[in-house]
This record gives C-alpha cells, sequence and structure tokens, in this order.
C-alpha cells in the first residue's frame, strides 16, 4: 500500500478537472506515437496496413492527436494554476467538469471517424461531418464549432475566477493570449475554392498559434512553474514575461510571412517574413537565460526535480527545435530547396517537442506532487532512475528522429529540388535514395526509442512520489530585489 | 532596493510588450488587406478560374529571377470552353474532393501538407504525363483506379483507392490546372513543365 496514493481531497476544485485533463492529454499522446509509429513504417514498408489505414489516416490522426493533447495539457495547466495564481476557487466548476466531459467525448467522436469513415464524397458535408483535409485542423465543422465553444467556456472560468479575486502580470497575459489563441480559431472555419486564400488563413490558426499565442502561454505556465518550484522572485519572472511577449510577438506576429513565400501572396512577404522569422528564436534565447540563470542562482535547489528538469529542458528544446532548427530554413533563399520536404519534418518534431510536450510534463508532475499530498519529490528520491531515464530516453528519441529527418530532408533539397528540377521524376529518385532510406531507418528506430520513453514516463507519473515519507523540499522565496538587475545580483 | 534601472523595470517592459504587440498587429492588418485583394481569384498572382480553358507555360523572368507563369493560346480542358461561373463551379468541386479524400496527409499543396506522395502545386505541368495529349486521360483513369494504374516508381507506395468517381475525377483535374496557374514566386525551384502546344 502506497504511503500516498493519489487522493483528491488534496486538491482544490480547479485542480481536480486540471488532473482530468492531464489524464486525456497523455492517452492522447499514446496515440500520437502510435500512429507515428505506424505512419513512419509505411515508408519502410508501403504495403503494411495498405487500404485498411492508409498513411493519410494514421498521420492525420498523428499530427491531430498531438495539437488536442496539447490543448488539453494546456487547458489542464490553466485549470491547474488559476486558484493559486487568483487566490480566489474556480468560478464554475460543474461548468468545467461539463466542459471537459463533452470535449472529451466529441474527441473521441472524431478520432473514431477518422478511423472508420476515414474519407467522403467530395461534398461540403464530408467537410462538416468527417474531415475538412486541411493540415493540423481536420477536424470536421461541427468538432469546430464544439471546440469554439468549449474554448469559450474555459475562457469564461479562467477570466471570471482571475476577475473574482486578484490579477497579477502573470494572469493578466494568459487572458489576453486566450482570447487571441481563442480568436484565431475562427480564421479556419471557412470553405473557399482558392486554395491560395485558403492557406493565407489557414496560417492564421496554425501560425499564430504555434509561433505566437501558444508560446506566449508557455511563457506564462513558465513564470509561474519557476515560482512554484524555485521560489523565484515574482517582479523578476514577470518582468521576464514581458520582455517574452514584446520579443515573441515582435518576432512571431510578423514571422508569420515565412509562410506567405510560396502560396500566391505578394513578393514583399519574402522580405517582411525572412527578416521577422529569422528574429523568432530572440524571445527563446531569452527563456533560456531566464530558466537556467534561476535555477543556477537557486543552487538547483528545487521542489520538484523532474519538474525542474522538464522546464529546463522545455527552455533548451523551445530554443532547439522552434528557435535553431526553424531558423535554419526560414530565409527564402534555403526554403525554396527545403520547403515541402522532410526538414519542416524535421523541424516540426523537435519543436513541439522541445517547445511543447516538455512543460506539460513539468506541469504534471507539479501535479501529481500536489495530488499524492506535497510528497518529497527533489534529491534522492525513490526509483528516482525512473524519471531521469524517461528524460532521457524522451530526449534521445526526439532528437534522433530529428537528426534524421534532417538528412533525408538534405537529400530530398540536393536531388529533389537543386539537382532534378522539383518535377515527380526527381521527387521519387531522391525518396529511392539511400540517403532518404536511411533517414527513414533511423526516424523509425528513434520512434522506438520515443515510445519506450513514453511507456517509462507514463510508469513513473503512476508510482512517483508513491512512497516517500517526507514532505516536499521547502524553497526559500527570493528577497525582494525587483526588475532584470536583480538577477545580476549574487543570490543570497 | 530600489534601485533597479528604468531598462529593467517591470512597467518599462509592460508597456514595451503592449506597443510592440499593437505595433505589429496594425501592421499585419494593413498587409493583409492588401494581400487578401492580391490573391483573390483574377486580381493576378492567383489567376481567375476559367484559366482552365487556356494553356499554362511558364518562362524565366531576368528580373525576378525565377521562372513565373504565362497564360497562353486557348485550350480548354476536355475540350470544353467554360464560363467563369462554370469553371468556378468545377474547380471548387475539384478541391472539395480533394479535401473530402484527405489528399494532403500523403501529398503537398503549394508545399504544405505531407511528405509520403510528390508535391502537387504543378502536378498538371509534370513531365510525368508524357505528353500533352495522352494528359487528360491519363490523369482520369488514375485518379479513378489508381490501384490498377499503381506506378510506385521504385518506391513501393501506392495510391489507395479513394472511391473517386468519375464527376470528381474531372473537377479535380481542373483544380490541378487552376492551381498549376498560381504565381508561387518560383516554387517549386528549377521546376521544367512538360511540353505543351507550339514549343
Amino acid at each position: 500500500m502506497a504511503a500516498h496514493p493519489f487522493d483528491s481531497t488534496n486538491l482544490s476544485a480547479g485542480q481536480k478537472v486540471a488532473v482530468k485533463y492531464f489524464i486525456v492529454a497523455i492517452a492522447l499522446l499514446v496515440a500520437q506515437i502510435l500512429f507515428g509509429m505506424l505512419a513512419g513504417l509505411q515508408f519502410l514498408m508501403p504495403d503494411f496496413l495498405h487500404g485498411v489505414l492508409d498513411f493519410n489516416v494514421n498521420r492525420m490522426v498523428h499530427i491531430n492527436a498531438m495539437i488536442v493533447w496539447m490543448l488539453f495539457g494546456f487547458i489542464g495547466s490553466c485549470y491547474w494554476l488559476v486558484e493559486d495564481e487568483s487566490g480566489e476557487e474556480l468560478v464554475g466548476a460543474w461548468l468545467a467538469n461539463l466542459n471537459f466531459w463533452i470535449f472529451t467525448l466529441a474527441v473521441a467522436a472524431v478520432v473514431v471517424v477518422y478511423l472508420f469513415v476515414q474519407i467522403g464524397p467530395g461534398e461540403l458535408k464530408s467537410i462538416w461531418l468527417i474531415n475538412e483535409g486541411r493540415e493540423y485542423i481536420e477536424a470536421p465543422r461541427w468538432a469546430d464549432i464544439g471546440i469554439v465553444v468549449c474554448m469559450l467556456i474555459f475562457f469564461y472560468n479562467i477570466t471570471a475566477t482571475f476577475m473574482k479575486g486578484k490579477w497579477s502580470g502573470i494572469s493578466g497575459t494568459l487572458v489576453l493570449d486566450l482570447v487571441a489563441l481563442a480568436g484565431m480559431y475562427l480564421f479556419g472555419m471557412f470553405y473557399t475554392s482558392n486554395i491560395s486564400m485558403d492557406q493565407f488563413w489557414w496560417w492564421w490558426v496554425i501560425h499564430l498559434w504555434v509561433e505566437a499565442t501558444w508560446e506566449v502561454l508557455v511563457g506564462c505556465i513558465m513564470a509561474w512553474g519557476l515560482i512554484k518550484v524555485l521560489g523565484t522572485n515574482r517582479r523578476i519572472v514577470t518582468t521576464w514575461l514581458y520582455v517574452e511577449v514584446a520579443l515573441m510577438f515582435g518576432s512571431g506576429i510578423l514571422g508569420l510571412g515565412h509562410h506567405y513565400f510560396w502560396i500566391g501572396t505578394p513578393e514583399y512577404w519574402l522580405t517582411v517574413g525572412g527578416f521577422f522569422s529569422a528574429l523568432e528564436p530572440l524571445p527563446l534565447v531569452a527563456m533560456v537565460v531566464h530558466a537556467v540563470y534561476d535555477a543556477g542562482s537557486h543552487g538547483f535547489k528545487s521542489r520538484n526535480h523532474p519538474a525542474m528538469a522538464w522546464l529546463i529542458a522545455h527552455a533548451f528544446g523551445n530554443f532547439f527545435g522552434a528557435g535553431v532548427w526553424g531558423f535554419m530554413h526560414t530565409l527564402p533563399q534555403i526554403n525554396m530547396y527545403t520547403h515541402g520536404t522532410q526538414w519542416t519534418a524535421s523541424h516540426g518534431h523537435l519543436a513541439f517537442f522541445g517547445a511543447y510536450a516538455t512543460i506539460i510534463f513539468a506541469i504534471i508532475y507539479i501535479a501529481i506532487q500536489k495530488w499524492r499530498g506535497d510528497v518529497w519529490m527533489s534529491a534522492n528520491l525513490a526509483h528516482g532512475w525512473r524519471w531521469k531515464w524517461a528524460l532521457g530516453l524522451l530526449n534521445l528519441g526526439v532528437l534522433g528522429m530529428t537528426m534524421a529527418l534532417l538528412i533525408s530532408g538534405y537529400d530530398q533539397s540536393f536531388i529533389e529540388r537543386a539537382l532534378g528540377g522539383s518535377t515527380w521524376a526527381a521527387y521519387f529518385e531522391a525518396q529511392n535514395h539511400s540517403w532518404f532510406l536511411e533517414g527513414m531507418f533511423w526516424r523509425e528506430l528513434f520512434g522506438g526509442v520515443t515510445a519506450v520513453g513514453t511507456i517509462l514516463l507514463i510508469w513513473d507519473m503512476l508510482t512517483i512520489g508513491a512512497e516517500e515519507t517526507q514532505p516536499a523540499q521547502e524553497v526559500g522565496r527570493d528577497s525582494e530585489p525587483s526588475g532584470l538587475g536583480a538577477e545580476l545580483q549574487p543570490a543570497t | 532596493m530600489n534601485q533597479t534601472e528604468w531598462w529593467a523595470s517591470e512597467s518599462f517592459w509592460r508597456k514595451t510588450a503592449i506597443f510592440v504587440t499593437a505595433g505589429m498587429l496594425v501592421v499585419l492588418i494593413g498587409l493583409t488587406f492588401d494581400t487578401v485583394n492580391a490573391i483573390t481569384a483574377g486580381n493576378g498572382a492567383v489567376p481567375p478560374y476559367s484559366v482552365i480553358n487556356q494553356r499554362v507555360f511558364y518562362r524565366f523572368d531576368d528580373n525576378r529571377g525565377y521562372q513565373v507563369p504565362v497564360i497562353g493560346d486557348e485550350a480548354p480542358l476536355f475540350g470544353k470552353k467554360l464560363s467563369e461561373q462554370e469553371a468556378a463551379e468545377l474547380v471548387s468541386h475539384g478541391k472539395l474532393t480533394v479535401q473530402a479524400k484527405n489528399c494532403m496527409n500523403c501529398h503537398t499543396l503549394l508545399g504544405n501538407g505531407a511528405y509520403y506522395a510528390p508535391d502537387l502545386t504543378k502536378a498538371w505541368l509534370d513531365p510525368g504525363w508524357g505528353n500533352e495529349a495522352a494528359r487528360e486521360r491519363l490523369m482520369i483513369t488514375f485518379l479513378k483506379d489508381p490501384e490498377g494504374n499503381a506506378r510506385t516508381f521504385g518506391t513501393g507506395r501506392r495510391m489507395p483507392n479513394l472511391n473517386i468517381t468519375d464527376e470528381e475525377a474531372h473537377a479535380v483535374v481542373a483544380y490541378l490546372k487552376f492551381m498549376s496557374a498560381i504565381d508561387t514566386n518560383g516554387f517549386p525551384t528549377g521546376f521544367t513543365p512538360i511540353k505543351q502546344g507550339e514549343e
């Protein structure tokens, strides 16, 4: 019998809702990896599941499960921190619970249709009922409307709780960002026969989510996480958060232009998109400096080691995955050769993992600690190898896939684009080249490493802290120096 | 300890964040109005839907440094000249079919999508169809029965049967022809089209 079983009486109303979101998020993570492995295997064995679960179905479930598990992770994180940050109980816990069940059942229904109906006739009703056929936002229109309603209920709950309680820099930024995040989704909810117009607005959703509003959202979560885990001074994290928002929106909003190079949009986007997207790594550098400095200035003494490690993994993963891997092919002169090749897949894998998966894992670890009654989760943790190996294997797995896909991408840039002249014959020449095929093999192998890491992570999440007898490590709050300058003063 | 420099203070960065975000949004909205006008079908980079009545060539533009589409002589798709309205409806049916059959999760369109199958941006102009005379028939035949007409080019990857009807196949070809005439600022790079007409 565990000394500290999961006990919901340890949780507040909002936190009880949050853990439900986290459980579904992890279930969808498993789906993401499973269908990713199936799709990856089809590159190596094209006849595998042909006509049953074709590549397009597996790939759609792979990327949709990812988007939705991350949204569930974000919503869970917000419900987790809202009461702590506002000092007030969640205003509509029953509504949040109802919303959770509606959202979860809707996601299940969409996945069942994806898997068993798959495609429809070329009519509007297919787009309303089966799938929209637009990458990342394939969810049929009825589900789009459901998502908007669910996001509005979620937004009401979070905002009303802050309005009843107290506001802070973190909560103010979070609420404004949620308005933008929910609002952006509306731009993906119409049909047009003009593919250029379609993709122009499609990027308003995809880019302004993952390269702007999601980044600011995780900036808010990171700020709150550092206060909780390390005891960092609030004014320091808030100031850093504003720096990040200025740099993030300053570069990311017009950085949208790097998706407008080749879709029929005017030529000025080559300049605007190239310039501003090249600046997009800047806020991510700020995050690394900020997180590592805070951790170091506290002598790595945290109340939750796994969460702290995942926060650091987030800072580096975001910088390398979104920042460096994005920068590598963001200038139009390079992107001309890389756009629509495995370069993008390489960037996508490291960026989504580094920027978003990591920080959700961190918040889940914070949740687990409280759920078990604020148990010890610092140094010399029982079975501490599990979270460390899970962290190592997941990072190794994703990094391995990233490198493998990059090599396949290089092969495409050289053979298909630079030498072959971008015809179908050139495409297939690149696909049949040994560099490409070896890349696909290693991607699948490292996908396996990622899967093993995920199994270990889930095992650890289910068991960590259960046998601990000590209470959580106390972390002293910083004294009151304020502003960025305080970072430069020796820790006391 | 109130020695915080103005440049390191919370209030300075809060204001900066607000002004930078607002400024960038204003610029984006301004550019959006211009771009939406520019990419409306028939306004320039994106041709009118009735472009499917004509040949689409590519010529190297010395000023821009890459190939740009040139709309050529009359060559109605399937031998039937359509009005702008009829063409728009046919292209729209083609796009709906491409969405409903989830083409984008194997192929890329304008370079966006998945990477399991070739890019469709210039599918209409790809030299792989052999010659202009056979192209329309080959495309229709393939779309309706991709399994029976499978060409995997050594990869072993076959397009599955997506139950595309004759009508849908014709619409998809119209959509592909329309897309091939969009001025994509030279993407995909160095493309060599199929020989057509008087070339």
